[in-house]
């Protein structure tokens, strides 16, 4: 890992075997639901759930500071806790969990390399039994919106041609061929991507284990689709956890500045009256 | 507890690749069906051998994979 930017962003299922009962860690299990955690977690891990937990669950957004501070008390987190994230789908939703701790402005958060499948393809131990976890103190800042990119920051950086536009989804979805990862319900009015974006799906990113690739491997994979860090990159998807990975990716292990995720992404997009729309393969690459 | 028996194998399910990943917990069989590209999740299911909780998998990822239309571009 001592080639990425942040390396103190990752560990290994070996420091979190050895680490992870330290009085000063908590690991959290992040899922889109807590069904997997219920199987078996890493032993003292909590679970969060990216639908209730890390969502409002009114409207569509991230927590407000109030709930993000109440989440982190009642998950035992103070702001000097270093937290440890990991979850099924390679990773995604702790990667999601991961950006909304850097909104508020949490210093010691990683993510273990692999994530869950890695951890259960090893053969460790599990645990199916919850820790009763003290309540802590927790002080958040920000949000620090330039993490994130809205709507009407997409629309003005199409315009302006003044971003990389990374579409994170497979190519699938990026032709619009189909509307919604197979299997999944469609969740948009039409299929295609934001033109001028470039395809870099979230997977190329990872290797077989779910490991990161190598810094050097990673600058190569965006390098060819024009995406250097030269100028500002929005990444994209359908919810956008799948481009909360490749925002991990940008920033920490290649150490990109300005990267923000659209967490808008398709479900956003796709279903806005009279935005445009690229079908088929993406022209040219953007200079 | 540890995990047991770990193993993944892909398959095609009308036509989509599919991934099983299927494990022992205790004495509970455990797997997980994803679609491969992206990679989401499924199915989950249980069973008291591999091969009843990779059917019931596979038969939640069956039904579905059928209701996924492709669209000409």
């Amino acid at each position: 890992m001592a080639d990425y930017a942040h390396p103190e962003a990752l560990v290994s299922t070996d420091w979190v075997a050895q680490h992870a009962n330290d009085a000063n860690v908590r690991v959290v299990e992040v899922d889109v639901d807590t069904n997997a955690y219920k199987e078996g977690h890493i032993p003292g891990a909590i679970a969060w759930s990216w639908t209730t937990q890390l969502s409002d669950t009114v409207r569509r957004d991230i927590l407000n500071k109030h709930q993000f501070e109440k989440l982190m008390s009642e998950s035992g987190i103070s702001n000097d806790t270093t937290v440890v994230l990991y979850g099924d789908n390679n990773n995604w939703f702790a990667a999601w969990a991961f950006w909304e701790m850097k909104m508020y402005g949490h210093k010691d958060v990683r993510i273990m390399n692999g994530g869950r499948k890695k951890w259960l393809a090893e053969g460790r131990e599990v645990s199916t039994s919850e820790p009763s976890i003290a309540p802590a103190t927790y002080r958040a800042v920000g949000p620090d919106n330039s993490l994130r990119a809205f709507l009407d920051q997409v629309q003005a950086a199409l315009a302006a041609r003044s971003h990389h536009m990374v579409d994170v989804r497979s190519p699938q979805e990026f032709t619009g061929e189909i509307l919604a990862p197979p299997g999944l319900p469609e969740t948009c009015q039409r299929g295609g991507h934001i033109p001028h974006a470039r395809n870099i799906p979230w997977s190329k990113a990872v290797n077989e284990d779910g490991t990161f690739k190598s810094a050097e491997e990673l600058k190569a994979l965006y390098a060819a689709e024009g995406v250097d860090g030269s100028k500002p990159v929005i990444a994209y998807c359908r919810i956008g956890e799948r481009s909360s990975h490749t925002w991990f990716v940008l920033k920490y292990l290649l150490g990109f500045d300005r990267v923000q995720n659209y967490d808008g992404s398709w479900t956003e997009w796709g279903n806005l009256v009279g935005a445009p729309v690229e079908r088929g393969a993406s022209a040219a690459k953007t200079a | 507890m540890k995990v047991e028996n770990f193993s993944e194998r892909r398959l095609e399910i009308d036509g989509w690749p599919v991934n099983l990943t299927t494990y022992q917990i205790g004495e509970v069989f455990h797997c997980r069906a994803d679609n491969v590209s992206p990679g989401a999740g499924l199915a989950r299911t249980t069973g008291a051998t591999r091969e009843e909780a990779e059917e019931k998998a596979v038969a939640r990822a069956r039904e579905l994979l059928s209701r996924t239309r492709r669209r000409e571009v």
